[in-house]
């Protein structure tokens, strides 16, 4: 993997060039997946970008310090808010993700996406060196997973528990915790998994579950998702439909074929062309983030740098691997082209913060390890 | 692994962890490229070498095929009238997602078409049920002014969609039942031996029984079809193309239409049938098993009581008696017999003498009569078994079966929808094979006055009839133009063949057994033989015991004696004796063939004294029966007077139909649909 020279560039455009390509090419989609118009899809999803781009920039000038600062605050806040969301929706009667503010409606659980990185990245960054294969580094870690993770997961969202753990587990790899940890882990939740199969999850994840290995059987119930889209990119070809041409999507098919099921409304009017055109720009964006945290001097930005990263990627991988048939339906949005403000704010949130970092890098490349 | 370094290591340094870093963020890297990897390769994977199947899947989603049930080709005559055709059925469905107003919708329909209340609650349920597009039925079987009251209201009536569809139609009903067939939906069964999605589409039939059944392939014809865009829920968005149906071949049979619903209605109350036979071709002309079925009352699915009424009737009207039915020929092989007695050196002029009886050994076998001195032609006449059991012992019965089957009988005919029972022509080795035992002289003497073990049918009796009139080998056949080659040539000479003719005159025209069946006509003669087969050894003849117990009427008979044109069976269960049931129904349906307006006189005659037509008469009983059942029955669709009268005994004669004089004249295009007849 080649090293970015800093002084070449101020701004990360070979991020941002392909970034900005993707939303716009997410836009074309939505907008045709709104019937072939801006509204209701296409050009919030511009307008989102863009507000999200501008809080990407102003996260960029916060200095290290700060953010290290307000690394465990930010966490108990979203851990509160957590709650909060829990102890409402049992009051009115049902499960509930969202906290009404008002003015908008707040989804602590992607908050805590990028939160939990942070906050474990913060955590490593200043254990000392020598307790790295102790209990110590492990103990308080798993609580601090544990708490976001069970509460997203009574939700119920398993897709966002499991993202957050998916973060969590990164970062902690890469912070060198020993590997018979993993290993033991590994093999722990392989031997665990029947049994949290069939006692932990709800009858209709079960379902899903078993649907999604075999989803011939029921064409018509739950395996009609994947079914669906399968046929969408399948029938797409080398160069798709045409835009605007894909009947599964505009003939209501395709479930969600503006945000779970974006990217097959993508492929069945743009093609294997189009698909390859998404992999390439996530590669590309995933890559520079990767070179952001490798080129990280101290190990909270290079733990936060690659926990973002792999937010990312999880979201991208089990969407993408959903619309093919290759995980179950969980209800992943794909960043930065499906509809979705709470996505594109975790995203963006998780794209400010590599920015951010690259210019941490930028302003200080040769300091040593601090902390 | 490398990683695998770390467990030895009890000491952590800020370098070490660098190091790990370095190498678990490749592994890490390298995880997620392989990912990304898998994930372009699936992409590829569907979108480009599964390109086919989900193409066509996504079709086969967008594309909503519905089939239009082709209209079937119709049965002909040999003049080309139909004996099956379709006829305009009309029914009104409506589409429940473009309704404006359903409840309303429904109740001024209901009004309209005159539906009792059970129906439109009913119709109000299943719109209520219903998803989609999927139109819901209202009403079908409508006639054109319910049909056409709705058409003038339709801009008020959102979501009202009049179908024109068609349904079989059989002009002369029970007439044609038994050698037709009649049609239906497909069963099950039918859909799992022919998985075509065109067998459970709403409104197709598919020919269930007799001809309809075995021209099923050419009757069809190909569906059209109605291709639209859907979504998921099933709404249409646009109407992609439409193809026509192609209406199946007809079929043009040697039958005679008018002369088949002749003969059906001359059988009258009496249960039997009546196979009439071209003695120039072979063709059948007529081949009538009555009492019958209505096969238009089976099209719309047979009802449970008609079927209970039909199965519980001993006049069996489900068994086609003219192929099926099986009896004992009795007299009418006589002639038979008298053609293998001349073969086999027996002159016809040598005299028995008939005092009432034949002793055989020990037994004694009583003739009709005494008919003292008798030669071969007024053996016939007189239907003398003495002299047949005499000449019959003398040369032996081995001559009698050949000859039985070089006539016809004991034979199975290819004959297209007609399943037959051939019966038994007895010999010695059947009798042992059949029984374990010897064949005894008195045996012999049975069957050579066909009683005993000889059982035939009575479309064997008519190709025997045919055979004997002409000298040719005759082979019946069905299908018009489809002339079945003449057999090897039958081995009389016309001289053995005028006397057996003679003798037959003389049935008819002499002194004989069936004076009754004079024809009453200027210079055509008829010739015939009697026959009364016992159905009980011990019963005496005549009119006795319950009708289960009576004989069986026969008569065979051929017209115009010295150039024979037609040859005739009849058989009339338990009719008593040949001259009393069997031959008057012959002398009509001969006399038919020559003067229609005269035979047609007789039969509406008689069918004043018999309560009207089969038609009329059955549907008074099924009323009659579904009355003590308490059950009530829609009326069927009325006749297609149009149609009928270009093929009922009626339409052969001008102005004969009485009050239907405007309705002689048939249209110059039968075909209710408009379509030309395609002839098979």
């Amino acid at each position: 993997m080649g090293v970015i020279p800093t002084s070449i560039a101020r701004q990360p455009w070979r991020m941002l060039i392909p970034l900005t390509a993707l939303v716009c090419f997410g836009a074309l989609v939505l907008y045709s997946a709104g019937g072939g118009g801006w509204m209701p899809y296409a050009a919030p999803h511009l307008v989102q970008y863009f507000v999200f781009l501008v809080m990407a920039f102003v996260m960029t000038r916060f200095p290290r310090d700060f953010v290290a600062l307000m690394a465990f605050p930010a966490y108990a806040v979203i851990l509160v808010l957590l709650v909060l969301v829990e102890a409402v929706g049992a009051m009115g009667g049902g499960s509930q993700r969202w906290l009404n503010l008002g003015f908008m409606q707040l989804q602590p659980s992607e908050l805590m996406k990028p939160a939990i990185v942070l906050v474990l990245a913060r955590f490593y960054g200043s254990l000392p060196v020598g307790e790295v294969p102790s209990w110590r580094a492990l103990i308080p870690v798993v609580s601090l997973l544990a708490f976001p993770m069970i509460l997203v997961g009574l939700q119920p969202d398993l897709g966002t528990a499991l993202a957050i753990g998916f973060g969590g587990a990164v970062v902690m790899f890469l912070a060198g915790l020993p590997l018979r940890w993993f290993v033991g882990a590994g093999v722990a939740g392989a031997a665990m998994a029947p049994v949290a199969f069939f006692f932990v999850l709800k009858p209709y994840q079960q379902k899903r579950v078993f649907t999604f290995l075999t989803p011939e059987k029921d064409p018509l119930g739950d395996g009609y998702h994947i079914t669906q889209s399968k046929i969408a990119i399948g029938s797409g070809g080398w160069f798709g439909k045409g835009f605007g041409n894909g009947t599964q999507s505009h003939l209501n098919y395709l479930p969600e074929p503006h945000t779970d099921f974006a990217f097959a409304t993508m492929a069945e009017e743009w093609g294997f062309i189009g698909g390859l055109f998404v992999l390439i720009v996530f590669a590309l964006i995933l890559r520079w983030g990767w070179n952001v945290a490798r080129s990280s001097r101290d190990r909270f930005s290079q733990l936060l740098a690659a926990g973002m990263v792999a937010t990312i990627f999880f979201y991208v991988a089990i969407n993408l691997m959903m619309v093919m048939g290759l995980a179950p339906v969980v209800g992943i949005p794909l960043p930065f082209v499906s509809h979705g403000g709470s996505s594109m704010m975790t995203n963006m949130i998780c794209i400010g913060t590599l920015m951010m970092i690259d210019r941490w890098n930028r302003m200080a490349p040769r300091s040593g390890l601090r902390g | 692994m490398k990683l695998g370094k770390n467990r030895r290591k009890r000491f952590t340094s800020a370098a070490t962890l660098d190091a790990s870093f370095s190498r678990r963020s490749f592994v890490v890297a390298a995880g997620m490229g392989g990912i990304g990897t898998l994930l372009a390769s699936r992409v590829g994977y569907l979108a480009v070498i599964e390109n086919k199947k989900y193409s066509l899947e996504s079709e086969s989603n967008r594309v909503n095929l519905s089939l239009i049930p082709p209209r079937r080709g119709w049965i002909l005559d040999r003049n080309g009238a139909p004996l099956a055709s379709n006829r305009a059925d009309f029914r009104v469905d409506v589409i429940p997602e473009l309704m404006t107003d359903p409840q309303g919708t429904i109740t001024r329909l209901g009004d309209i078409l005159e539906l009792d209340p059970t129906t439109v609650a009913d119709v109000h349920q299943r719109v209520a049920d219903a998803v989609g597009a999927q139109p819901v039925e209202v009403a079908s079987g409508l006639n054109y002014d319910q049909f056409a009251a709705v058409g003038v209201r339709l801009p008020d009536l959102h979501g009202v969609v009049p179908q024109r569809g068609f349904s079989r139609y059989y002009p002369t009903g029970p007439s044609v039942a038994h050698l037709i067939g009649y049609v239906g939906q497909a069963n099950a069964e039918e859909y799992k031996k022919d998985h075509d999605p065109l067998l459970i589409t709403p409104g197709f039939k598919i020919g269930k029984d007799g001809l309809e059944k075995s021209f099923e392939k050419e009757l069809r014809g190909v569906p059209g079809a109605r291709r639209v865009e859907v979504t998921a829920s099933g709404r249409i968005v646009k109407e992609l193309e439409t193809r026509e149906d192609v209406q199946g071949q007809s079929v043009k049979l040697t039958i005679d239409g008018p002369l088949q619903d002749f003969a059906a209605r001359r059988v009258g109350l009496e249960s039997g049938s009546v196979a009439v036979i071209d003695c120039q071709t072979g063709g059948i002309l007529a081949l009538v098993s009555m009492p019958a079925y209505d096969p238009n009352s089976f099209v719309g699915g047979i009802g449970r009581l008609r079927w209970k009424m039909l199965n519980e009737d001993d006049h069996i009207p489900l068994l086609n008696k003219s192929v099926r039915g099986l009896y004992p020929p009795g007299s009418t092989v006589k002639p038979m017999a008298t053609l293998a007695l001349q073969q086999h050196g027996v002159s016809p002029d040598e005299h028995v003498y008939c005092g009432g009886g034949y002793q055989l050994g020990r037994r004694y076998f009583r003739c009709d009569a005494v008919h003292g001195s008798v030669d071969m032609r007024t053996a016939i006449e007189k239907s003398c078994n003495t002299y047949f059991w005499t000449m019959v012992h003398r040369v032996g019965y081995d001559v009698l079966a050949p000859m039985a089957r070089t006539l016809g009988l004991g034979d199975e005919f290819q004959l297209p929808g007609t399943s037959q029972r051939y019966g038994t022509i007895p010999t010695p080795e059947w009798k042992m094979r059949r029984f374990h035992q010897e064949w005894t002289a008195a045996d012999g003497l049975n069957a050579a006055i066909g009683q005993g073990y000889v059982l035939v049918n009575p479309l064997q009796l008519a190709v025997m009839t045919s055979r004997i009139a002409t000298g040719k080998n005759l082979v019946p056949s069905l299908v018009y133009g489809n002339k079945r080659p003449v057999g090897p040539s039958l081995p009389f000479t016309p001289e053995q063949l005028q006397v057996t003719h003679e003798g037959m005159f003389r049935v008819v025209n002499g002194s004989g057994t069936a004076s009754i069946a004079r024809l009453n006509l200027d210079g055509i003669q008829m010739a015939g033989k009697t026959g009364t087969a016992q159905v009980r050894k011990l019963v005496s003849r005549g009119h006795v015991g319950d009708w289960k117990s009576r004989d069986h009427s026969l008569f065979v008979c051929f017209a115009p004696f010295d150039n024979p044109r037609y040859a005739i069976s009849v058989v009339i269960e338990h009719g008593t004796f040949g001259s009393v049931a069997a031959a008057p129904i012959a002398r009509d349906v001969m006399t038919y063939l020559f003067d229609p307006e005269k035979a047609l006189d007789t039969l509406h005659k008689l069918e004043q004294g018999w309560g009207g037509t089969p038609d009329e008469r059955m549907r008074r009983r099924y009323l009659a029966f579904i009355g003590d059942q308490g059950v009530d029955d829609p009326p069927p669709p009325p006749p297609d007077l149009d149609i009928a009268s270009r093929v009922d005994a009626e339409s052969r004669v001008v102005g004969m139909k009485p009050g239907s004089a405007e309705k002689e004249t048939p249209s110059p295009s039968p075909d209710a649909s408009g379509t030309p007849i395609t002839t098979a």
